[in-house]
């Protein structure tokens, strides 16, 4: 009976082959230009039966031999030159066509006894225990089969494949141990991991197994879900093996001279040895053990060749040791084929190198060296238009920039441009023929940074070809790919096509990604010295008319009539020249903390006129303030990346002018800030102590659901918190605003005032895991201090600060502190790179419809409202709406 | 009999409701989905279980929204 199935699979496949040919024959007709895309109809996963890997191998393997004397491949081996070739020079004996032209043709060996397939085992362990083992019938009462072929018909109809998976496993799960059919007693069968069946703690052999399986009626295993017509159980335990081809298993040749064979080439040699000497050991009569432990070893061959990790076997190896990777192995896992070379793509016109900062070019401009420039290129099809012009990168050659390095000709013939080929080459060029040329400013480009996890970690920006040898992108652009340059590397790509170009342009380059849908403000802002530079300007410079105009000028604004005609000008008029004329704006400047606004510090901007306030941080920073998202609002994203470009320039040119410089002379404190602060941490540790003395005494106050020793730490640690904090309201109070640290600090350039407290005053608590440092040895942290020691200094508290220096205890404290930050970091980075990766995944098809629900790709609801409340972040401003303004707009 | 927790009176629960045929049919069509496309909860969870709902029932959540204030949610009761 099985045969007739196997000849039915076989109509079918035959079938499908020539539905191929045909269409083959139908493509020939066609353009080879014009894409032939086909919808697929349906996909049938199935098994091979013995027969088509008989009917579909080219050679049947005999000897483990590879090569004869002369190197050449031996016939019936397992490189037979029948099954492919890998060797420049033969030719393949089933199709004729060479090295790279013949993909392979599979073999076969006949296995001298059956083998489990253990990528099917689970199936077999099933499929035997809800067979009979007398009369191989599901045990199944017949009257009830045909009412559960139908409700499984009907569950899958209405569920889904997966219902009806469940429905039968259930089925499966509650069998009789009674034949209905035959009335014969079932036994246990168990499965020894990983390929042997017992019964009843009795061997059973493949044979018995696969005889079992081939009485299995069609009808049986259609409950099972299984279509016989593709798929016999017993199929799956093999008789014959199909070799897979050569060209998926190649040889390499080592230096030496020597072949060095794939791992799969090994693993197939031995399966085809032990076969041999199996097959010898059989014919010879040799005594059933020998026979047994041979099969047991062929099964075990087989098996690795399917998968080497298999938990309960022995790992095949190399004999330098190393593991053997077969087939599953080179599926499976991150450097699997579908992970490591379906999914994770490498390609050809990129440049890889470390990046450096130059606020001279524009924000959507990229640096590129000049030696990158030369190397990738940009094809340019030649037409009568512009022969002349390409000619001329052509005649320059690969070696002078802007040369080419290759032309290619309508046939699709690639050739090399050199000092030799040249003149042939401006001889062959006309129309239809594409230039690669070299790259040359203005080009579009990808720019990216890993990790990619924004739509703004990847770019589009204009080539700008500079000297040196990095990458060199605007420092404003660093926030978006979380970039700096202590020694990044960035990666850039180089769209080939028309459509690719035109797509990165208007979907990718760097003013359509100003606005993050994120939070809906800015990603891209002033920094560091452009914030700076702007607090000064606005807060307390003015100088000559003729220092503005060079100023202006230098950043690149060309109309300064914004700028009042007077001797002498303001900043604030300085920088209300970059703003666009109509513009009005208001907004908390940093300096108006905790809603105590004035004059001063509110910005105020009245038709394009800064009236009061600083800029810096809160208006200017990526990620803070509405005055960017305003003008983008108002402006466009074109004019806004100009304006801020402007300002960024305006920023750094103030401060080349002006002068900026730190020195530690700028966290000095007059003496009775010093004495102040000396004052504060005194008083504090006089606060300890006292605490201290309470707590020995017994009359400590607790805290509510703390120990006595708990509420001591509490509170010192209360007490310590409370005396930096005052040490650093300190500094502030009595720091020069005029040194450029403190410019700094207040304009949120960098540093804060923390930090500021820290180098002036004091470094404060060192805290280990929420608590004082309390490691060390037996009852103290060191060893210079008194066991049972509960004073500040002896658990981590540093009194001194950065300038004055810190005393050796208080040095070690820091440094625990650190190294338990670092190695956090370092555990952490890698943990929330999985999760975020596990994220992306489970939410990669989300969509927001029409109708605002958030759905799947099958269309269930996720969300009934997109964020329940329906808005567009990154149309909003800063995930508001401004419903009062909205309305103002409307009533003019 | 021990007294049970009720968890429908703690404060991060959120209200739930069950929906009548109407309503439902309205929300079906309102969103143009059947039963199947609608997130589920399970018969026996603890915050439906005094709404004596069945299988193929849908249920009304009222939750606080940090977005939007208050806002309603539907699930369709399933046996998992």
């Amino acid at each position: 009976m099985a045969t007739t199935k196997e000849e039915k699979a076989e109509k079918l496949i035959e079938r499908s082959e020539k539905v191929l040919k045909e269409e083959k024959k139908t493509e020939r007709i066609e353009d080879p230009e014009i894409y032939v895309t086909r919808q697929v109809k349906s996909i049938v996963f199935g098994m091979f039966s013995p027969k088509m890997i008989k009917k579909m191998a080219s050679a049947k393997i005999v000897t483990p031999e590879l090569y004869d004397k002369e190197g050449y491949p031996v016939d019936g081996g397992l490189m037979d030159t029948r099954l492919g070739v890998i060797d420049p020079g033969l030719r393949c004996r089933t199709c004729g066509s060479k090295l790279k032209e013949c993909i392979g043709h599979f073999g076969y060996i006949e296995l001298a006894r059956p083998i489990i397939h253990v990528k099917f085992v689970n199936i077999v362990l099933t499929l035997l225990r809800s067979i009979c083992r007398d009369c191989s019938r599901i045990l199944i009462p017949k009257n009830k089969l045909a009412d559960l072929k139908r409700d499984l018909d009907e569950v899958e109809r209405k569920e889904g494949v997966e219902a009806r998976r469940k429905v039968v496993k259930e089925v499966i799960s509650n069998l009789k141990n009674i034949c209905p059919h035959c009335k014969a007693k079932q036994q246990k069968i168990t499965l020894e991991k990983p390929t042997t069946f017992l019964e009843n703690d009795k061997r059973l052999s493949p044979i018995e197994i696969r005889a079992r399986l081939e009485k299995i009626p069609d009808e049986d295993c259609e409950i099972f879900g299984i279509r016989s017509e593709v798929a016999r159980p017993e199929w799956m335990v093999l008789t014959i093996l199909a070799i897979p081809p050569v060209t998926m298993r190649p040889s390499i040749t080592l230096e030496s001279g020597e072949r060095s064979e794939d791992d799969l080439t090994h693993k197939l040699g031995d399966i085809v040895r032990i076969n041999q000497r199996l097959f010898e050991n059989i014919s010879a009569g040799a005594p059933e053990i020998i026979i047994e432990d041979l099969w047991d070893l062929l099964q075990y061959h087989v098996t690795t060749f399917f998968d080497n990790s298999i938990a309960q076997l022995p790992v095949a190896r190399h004999r330098s040791g190393q593991p053997l990777k077969t087939l599953t192995e080179r599926i499976k896992s991150k450097e699997g084929r579908i992970r490591h070379n379906l999914a994770g793509k490498r390609t050809n016109f990129c440049a890889r190198t470390v990046i450096s900062p130059d606020p001279k070019i524009k924000l959507n401009e990229v640096g590129v060296p000049l030696i990158v420039a030369m190397n990738l290129t940009v094809p340019e099809r030649v037409n009568e238009w512009n022969m002349q012009h390409l000619k001329q990168f052509v005649e320059r050659g690969p070696t002078k920039y802007p040369g080419a390095n290759y032309i290619i000709r309508p046939d699709g013939k690639k050739k090399k441009i050199t000092e030799e080929t040249k003149e042939a080459a401006l001889e062959e060029l006309q129309p239809g023929f594409i230039v690669e040329r070299h790259l040359m400013d203005g080009d579009v480009a990808v720019f990216n940074r890993q990790p990619s996890l924004h739509r703004m970690s990847m770019m589009c920006h204009y080539v700008k070809v500079l000297p040196g040898k990095t990458l060199r992108l605007n420092p404003a652009v660093c926030h978006p790919y979380n970039a700096d340059f202590d020694g990044d590397e960035m990666n850039l790509h180089i769209p080939q096509t028309e459509e690719a170009r035109a797509e990165a342009e208007i979907l990718m380059v760097v003013q359509t990604q100003l606005i993050s849908p994120r939070y809906g403000l800015s990603v891209i802002g002033c920094i560091q010295d452009a914030i700076s530079g702007n607090f000064l300007l606005t807060r307390d410079l003015s100088m000559p008319r003729e220092e503005a105009l060079d100023i202006l000028f230098s950043v690149g604004v060309e109309d300064a009539s914004k700028l009042p005609r007077k001797q002498h000008v303001d900043g604030k008029e300085v920088f209300s020249v970059v703003l666009p004329d109509d513009f009005n704006f208001s907004g908390h400047s940093r300096l108006c903390k905790g809603g105590q606004c004035n004059e001063k510090t509110h910005v105020v901007i009245k038709d394009g006129k800064l009236i009061s306030g600083v800029m810096d941080k809160a208006n200017l920073g990526e990620e803070s303030g509405l005055m960017l998202r305003n003008i983008h609002k108002q402006y466009g994203a074109d004019a806004t990346l100009e304006i801020l470009e402007k300002i960024f320039q305006l920023g750094t040119a103030v401060l080349f002018k002006h002068g900026f410089t730190v020195g530690i002379a700028d966290t000095d404190l007059p003496t009775n800030a010093q004495e102040k602060i000396a004052e504060v941490l005194n008083k504090a540790e006089q606060d300890v102590q006292d605490l201290i003395m309470q707590f020995r005494a017994g009359t400590l106050e607790l805290l509510p659901g703390r120990t006595v020793e708990e509420s001591l730490e509490l509170r010192i640690l209360e007490v310590l918190n409370k005396a930096r904090n005052r040490a650093g309201n300190l500094v502030e109070e009595y720091s020069d605003k005029k040194t450029h640290t403190i410019v700094m600090a207040l304009s949120g350039a960098r540093g804060n005032y923390l930090n500021l407290a820290q180098m002036a005053a004091t470094v404060g608590q060192q805290a280990l895991r929420g608590r004082r440092i309390e490691k060390g040895y037996q009852g103290r942290t060191l060893s210079c201090f008194k066991k049972g020691d509960l004073s500040p200094d002896a658990h981590g508290f540093i009194r001194s600060g950065f300038k004055k220096g810190l005393s050796p205890q208080e040095f070690f404290f820091g440094s625990i502190t650190g190294r338990d930050s670092l190695m956090d970091t370092a555990f952490r980075t890698p943990k929330s790179g999985y999760l975020y990766r596990r994220l992306a995944n489970a939410m990669q098809d989300l969509k927001v419809e029409y109708d605002l629900t958030v759905r799947d790709a099958t269309k269930k609801i996720i969300q009934f409202r997109y964020g329940e409340d329906g808005i567009d972040v990154s149309r909003s401003q800063g995930g508001k709406l401004n419903v009062g303004e909205i309305i103002n707009n409307m009533k003019e | 009999m021990k007294k049970k927790f009720d968890v429908t009176k703690h404060q991060l629960v959120p209200k739930h409701l069950k929906v009548s045929e109407k309503e439902k049919a309205e929300l079906l069509k309102r969103y143009n989905i059947t039963v199947k496309e609608l997130p589920k909860i399970l018969v026996d969870d603890s915050a439906i279980e005094h709404l004596e709902v069945k299988v193929d029932d849908v249920v009304k959540i009222i939750r606080q929204s940090p977005t939007a204030g208050e806002v309603l949610f539907y699930r369709c009761v399933t046996n998992g």
